[in-house]
C-alpha cells in the first residue's frame, strides 16, 4: 500500500467530524459553567461564532494545554485567579496579544505586563466582622488581625486556597518574608477554630459566635447576604490607610497554539467591553475591570474603597514563597 | 482443601500452536501494560529530583500528615470491618425484623459520594450547624459551649460510613456462597455459634473481606474531596499542594509513587499470607434456612442495621433532598443529557473493567506464573492513586501517543490532522479502566477463589472444552461476583470527578461534573440537586443487583 493511500484512508476515517468548523472558539475554563455559559450564548447569538468549552480546575487544564502542545484544540484559557494565569504565562502556553482594545479596557495592574493575559473581573478579599461584637473602629488592616487583641476571635479559610496564598504573597511583596511570617504567625495564634474549607463556612462561624472576624472574597458575603438579608455581619474595607484592599482577578489569555487566534482575541476583547462586563462581573457579584462599567447594585451598595494597586502578577510570582511561609507558620 | 491452581502447566508446553495457557497469560500482560503506562508516567517523575520542595515538606507538614494518614487508614479499617462484616453476616445468615429491607438498603450508602456526606456531616454538626446552634439555644448555653467535629474522628466516621459497603457487599457475596452448610458443619462438630462464626465462616469469607477492605482503604488513601471538607491533611493533600501550589508536578508525582509503593507492598504481604491457605466451598450454596433471632437479639440486630442505614444514608439523603427542593428551579432539560452521559460512561466502563477483571482473575488463578502474578498486581494499583494524579498520567501518556501519531500522519501525508484520541471518550475510558480495574478485580477474584478446582476437572472430564468450561461452568457460578463487580464500577464511575473533569469530550458533562461546578463555588445547597440525581441513578443498579443475587 502506498504511503499516500494509507494516509488518505487514515485521515479520511478520523477527520470527518473535525473538518466541519464554521468560525468557532474553544475554551478551557476554570471559571464555572454557570458563570460563563450565559455570556457565551449571548456572544454566539450576536456574532454567530460558536464556543465550545470544558471546565476544570486551572492546574489540570494547564497540564493538558502543555501536554497537547502545538496541537491543542484550545484557543483560550480562563482562570479564577492571577496566580494560575501567571504560571500559564511562565510555562509558555499563552500568546502575547497586541490589542489597543484590551489595553484600554483593562487597567495596567490587572493584566500581564507583557500582554499574555488580562483580568476580566476584580475580586476583592477583605474583612468581614460580627456587627454584634465588633465595631468598625476596632478594625483597620490584615496586618492588625495578627495583634494579640484578636486572640481567639479570628476565623480563616484554609491556606490551601489560592485566594489566601495570593493575599499572603502581597504581604511578602510589601513587607518582605520575615515581617510577613510574623503577621501570618500572629493570625494562627489568634485562630478560634481550625481553618475552614470555604469562605461561607468561615462567615457562618462568625455569625454563630465561634469567632468575631474573618477574611473573605466579597461575593461570598454578597451571596450570604442575599439569602439572609438580616445577617449580623458586615464588610470592612481593609488597609484603607495603607496599601488598600487585596485584589485578585478572574482573567483569560489566548493560547500560543490557538487554531482560531483572531476569533479568540475578538472574544476576549468583547468580554472586556462595556456590553459584556456588567454581566461577567455582575453574575457573580464581582467588580468589573472596565472602569466605564458600574458595579452591580448589591456590590455598589457596599461602598467604594481604595484597592491595592500592586500588579496582580506579583501574586503568581510569590505564590510558592507564600505557601512555604504559611507551612512554616503552621497555617493549615 | 489444598489444590494446586496451575493444573494446565503440562499442556502449555506444546510447540507450534498457542496453548490456552499462554493466551490467558498474554491477555493478562496486555491488560497490565495498559494500566502500567499511565503509572509509569508517574514513576518516571523520579528522573528529575528537586530537593527544594522535599526538604520544605519534610521540615513542615510531612510528619503531621503521615501521622494523619496512619490514623485515617487504621480508623477506616477498624470501622469498615466492624460495620461491614457483622451486617453482612446478619442479613445473610439470620432472620430478624427488617432484614429483607436492610439486605439491600445497607448497600445504598455506596451511592453517596464521600465528599457529599462529608459536607452534610460538617454542615449539620459543626459549631455553626443547626444541631449545635439549636442545642445552645434550647439549653441557654453560652457560645463557648461546643464540640468539634472537624477532626480525625470526624473524618474517620464519615469515611467509614461511605466505605463500609465495600466490605459489606463483598462479605455478603461470600456468605451467600458459603450457604448455611459450612456453618452448620461447624456447629454439628460441637462449636458454639460464635466459635462457628469465627473459626469457620469468617476464615472462609476472608478473601472477600480482605478484597473489600483493601478497596475501602485504597479509596481512603486516595480521597481528596472529603478530607478537604474537613481540612484534614493526608498524603493526598501534600500531593495536591506540590502540584497546585508549587506548580511542581514532579514532586507531586514522586509523592504519589511513594503512595503506590506502600500499597503494592501491603498487597503483596497480604497475598503472601493468604496464599498459605486455600478457600473453597462445598458446592451447596444458595437456598438456605436462616437462623431466626429472637427477643433481645432480634432487636439488637435490627437497631444496629437501621442505625447504620439512617446515619450513612437516610439522614444525609433527607438533608440533601430538602436542599435540592430549594434548588429545583435549576432543573432543566440538560439534566437529561447529564443522566445519559453519566449512565453510559458508567455502563461502558463497567463492561470493560469487569471483562478485564475476569480475564485477569482467571489467568491468575489457573495459569499463573511469576510474570502473570505480577501483571495482576500492577493492574490493580490504579485505585490507590488520587484520581487527579492518575488522570494526569493517562492524559500525558495518551497525548504523547496522540502527538506521535499525528507526527506520523503529518510525515506521511503532509497534513497536520491534530489530536485524534485526546478529548474523546476513549481517553476517559482508559482512565476509568486504569483506576477501577482493582474495584472489579476484588469481587471477581474472591468469588473465583471459592470455586473448587475439582469442579473444573469434573467439567473437563465430562468432555467440556476450555471455553465451554468457562462459559457454562464458571460464568454462571461467578454471576454474583461479576454483578457485584459491575455494580461497584458503575457507581464508582458515576461518582468519579477528577478524571471526568480533565478528560471528558466537549459537551460530555456528567452529574458529578455538575456537582463539582457548584461545590467549588461553595454553592452546596444548589449542588444538592445533581447530588440527589446522582443518588437516584446510583440506586437503580443497587436494587437491580439485589434482585438478582438475593435468592
Amino acid at each position: 500500500m502506498s504511503r499516500l493511500m494509507f494516509s488518505v484512508l487514515l485521515a479520511g476515517t478520523m477527520l470527518a467530524p473535525t473538518l466541519v468548523s464554521a468560525e468557532e472558539v474553544v475554551v478551557y475554563s476554570a471559571r464555572k459553567e454557570h458563570l460563563i455559559k450565559p455570556l457565551f450564548d449571548r456572544y454566539t447569538e450576536e456574532t454567530g461564532v460558536s464556543i465550545s468549552y470544558i471546565t476544570d480546575k486551572a492546574g489540570p487544564l494547564l497540564q493538558r494545554l502543555r501536554a497537547e502542545g502545538k496541537r491543542t484544540p484550545a484557543d483560550m484559557l480562563i482562570t479564577v485567579d492571577a496566580g494560575n494565569l501567571w504560571h500559564a504565562a511562565e510555562s509558555g502556553v499563552l500568546a502575547k496579544l497586541d490589542s489597543p482594545v484590551l489595553d484600554a479596557n483593562v487597567p495596567v495592574n490587572l493584566r500581564d505586563p507583557e500582554g499574555r493575559w488580562f483580568g476580566l473581573s476584580e475580586r476583592a478579599r477583605t474583612i468581614v466582622y460580627s456587627t454584634e461584637r465588633v465595631t468598625p473602629a476596632q478594625l483597620s488592616s490584615y496586618e492588625d488581625l495578627a495583634d494579640p487583641k484578636w486572640r481567639g476571635k479570628l476565623c480563616l479559610r484554609t491556606s490551601k486556597k489560592v485566594y489566601n496564598q495570593s493575599l499572603v504573597a502581597t504581604l511578602i511583596a510589601r513587607h518582605g518574608e520575615e515581617k510577613a511570617e510574623q503577621i501570618v504567625s500572629g493570625w494562627v495564634a489568634n485562630l478560634a477554630a481550625a481553618p475552614f474549607s470555604n469562605d461561607t463556612k468561615a462567615m457562618q462561624a462568625v455569625e454563630a459566635g465561634q469567632c468575631d472576624v474573618t477574611i473573605v472574597n466579597t461575593y461570598y458575603f454578597g451571596r450570604l447576604q442575599n439569602k439572609q438579608p438580616d445577617i449580623k455581619l458586615a464588610l470592612f474595607w481593609a488597609n484603607q490607610d495603607s496599601s488598600g484592599v487585596h485584589i485578585n482577578v478572574s482573567g483569560a489569555g489566548v493560547t500560543r497554539y490557538a487554531k482560531h487566534p483572531e476569533a479568540a482575541q475578538r472574544l476576549l476583547e468583547w468580554l472586556s467591553s462595556e456590553t459584556a462586563q456588567a454581566e461577567f462581573a455582575g453574575s457573580n457579584m464581582e467588580f468589573p475591570v472596565n472602569s466605564k462599567v458600574a458595579a452591580d447594585e448589591t456590590v455598589a451598595a457596599w461602598g467604594s474603597f481604595k484597592a491595592d494597586e500592586l500588579n496582580v502578577n506579583e501574586a503568581g510570582r510569590l505564590q510558592a514563597a507564600a505557601i512555604r511561609l504559611m507551612d512554616r507558620a503552621g497555617y493549615r | 482443601m489444598a489444590d494446586t491452581p496451575a493444573l494446565d502447566l503440562g499442556s502449555s508446553r506444546r510447540v507450534g500452536r498457542v496453548a490456552p495457557d499462554d493466551l490467558w497469560r498474554w491477555a493478562a500482560r496486555l491488560l497490565a501494560v495498559s494500566v502500567l503506562i499511565p503509572l509509569a508516567v508517574i514513576l518516571g517523575s523520579w528522573l528529575y529530583f528537586d530537593p527544594g520542595v522535599w526538604s520544605h515538606l519534610g521540615a513542615t507538614v510531612l510528619p503531621q500528615l503521615l501521622v494523619n494518614t496512619f490514623w485515617l487508614v487504621a480508623g477506616v479499617a477498624v470501622g469498615t470491618l466492624l460495620l461491614g462484616v457483622p451486617l453482612a453476616w446478619l442479613t445473610v445468615m439470620c432472620e430478624f425484623p427488617g432484614r429483607r429491607i436492610l439486605d439491600w438498603a445497607l448497600m445504598l450508602p455506596f451511592a453517596l459520594p464521600a465528599y457529599v456526606l462529608a459536607f452534610v456531616f460538617v454542615g449539620v454538626l459543626d459549631f455553626a450547624g443547626p444541631l449545635q446552634v439549636g442545642l445552645r439555644g434550647l439549653l441557654g448555653l453560652p457560645p463557648a459551649w461546643s464540640f468539634e467535629v472537624r477532626n480525625t474522628l470526624g473524618v474517620i466516621i464519615v469515611m467509614t460510613l461511605v466505605l463500609y459497603p465495600y466490605v459489606y457487599m463483598l462479605a455478603r457475596v461470600a456468605f451467600l456462597g458459603q450457604g448455611q452448610s459450612a456453618y452448620e458443619a461447624g456447629r454439628s462438630l460441637g462449636l458454639g455459634p460464635w466459635a462457628a462464626f469465627f473459626r469457620v465462616s469468617l476464615p472462609m469469607a476472608r478473601p472477600a473481606i480482605i478484597a473489600g477492605l483493601s478497596l475501602a482503604l485504597m479509596e481512603a488513601l486516595a480521597d481528596f474531596g472529603a478530607v478537604s471538607v474537613f481540612n484534614f491533611d493526608t498524603f493526598t493533600t501534600a500531593i495536591y499542594k506540590s502540584w497546585f501550589g508549587f506548580f511542581d508536578l514532579q514532586s507531586a508525582a514522586q509523592l504519589a509513587s511513594i503512595l503506590l509503593t506502600i500499597v503494592l507492598v501491603a498487597l503483596v504481604v497480604e497475598r503472601r499470607f493468604r496464599d498459605r491457605a486455600r478457600y473453597t466451598e462445598s458446592g451447596r450454596g444458595g437456598a438456605q434456612r436462616r437462623m431466626r433471632l429472637g427477643g433481645r437479639r432480634a432487636i439488637a440486630a435490627s437497631l444496629f442495621g437501621w442505625g447504620v442505614f439512617v446515619l450513612a444514608f437516610a439522614a444525609p439523603a433527607l438533608r440533601l433532598a430538602t436542599w435540592a427542593w430549594g434548588a429545583v428551579g435549576d432543573l432543566d432539560l440538560r439534566y437529561l443529557d447529564l443522566f445519559v452521559h453519566t449512565l453510559s460512561l458508567g455502563v461502558m466502563a463497567g463492561v470493560l473493567t469487569v471483562s478485564a477483571a475476569f480475564v485477569l482473575a482467571f489467568a491468575h488463578r489457573y495459569h499463573a506464573d511469576y510474570s502473570t502474578a505480577l501483571s495482576v498486581r500492577i493492574s490493580t494499583l490504579g485505585y490507590a492513586l488520587p484520581g487527579s494524579v492518575l488522570a494526569v498520567g493517562v492524559m500525558l501518556s495518551l497525548t504523547w501517543f496522540d502527538n506521535r501519531l499525528a507526527d506520523t500522519i503529518e510525515w506521511l501525508s503532509g497534513e497536520d490532522v491534530g489530536l485524534v484520541l485526546s478529548g474523546t471518550v476513549v481517553a476517559l475510558l482508559m482512565a476509568y479502566f486504569a483506576r477501577f480495574l482493582a474495584v472489579a478485580y476484588g469481587p471477581v477474584d474472591s468469588s473465583l477463589e471459592r470455586i473448587r478446582p475439582s469442579i473444573r476437572d469434573a467439567a473437563r472430564s465430562l468432555g467440556a472444552g476450555q471455553w465451554e468450561t468457562v462459559w457454562r461452568v464458571y460464568l454462571p457460578m461467578l454471576r454474583p461476583g461479576l454483578l457485584t463487580a459491575g455494580l461497584l464500577v458503575l457507581v464508582d464511575v458515576m461518582k468519579e470527578m477528577p478524571a471526568t473533569l480533565l478528560l471528558r469530550p466537549f459537551g460530555w458533562d456528567t452529574l458529578a461534573v455538575r456537582i463539582y461546578e457548584l461545590t467549588s463555588e461553595g454553592e452546596w445547597e444548589r449542588a444538592a440537586l445533581p447530588a440527589v440525581a446522582l443518588l437516584l441513578v446510583g440506586l437503580l443498579p443497587v436494587i437491580m443487583l439485589v434482585r438478582k443475587s438475593a435468592h
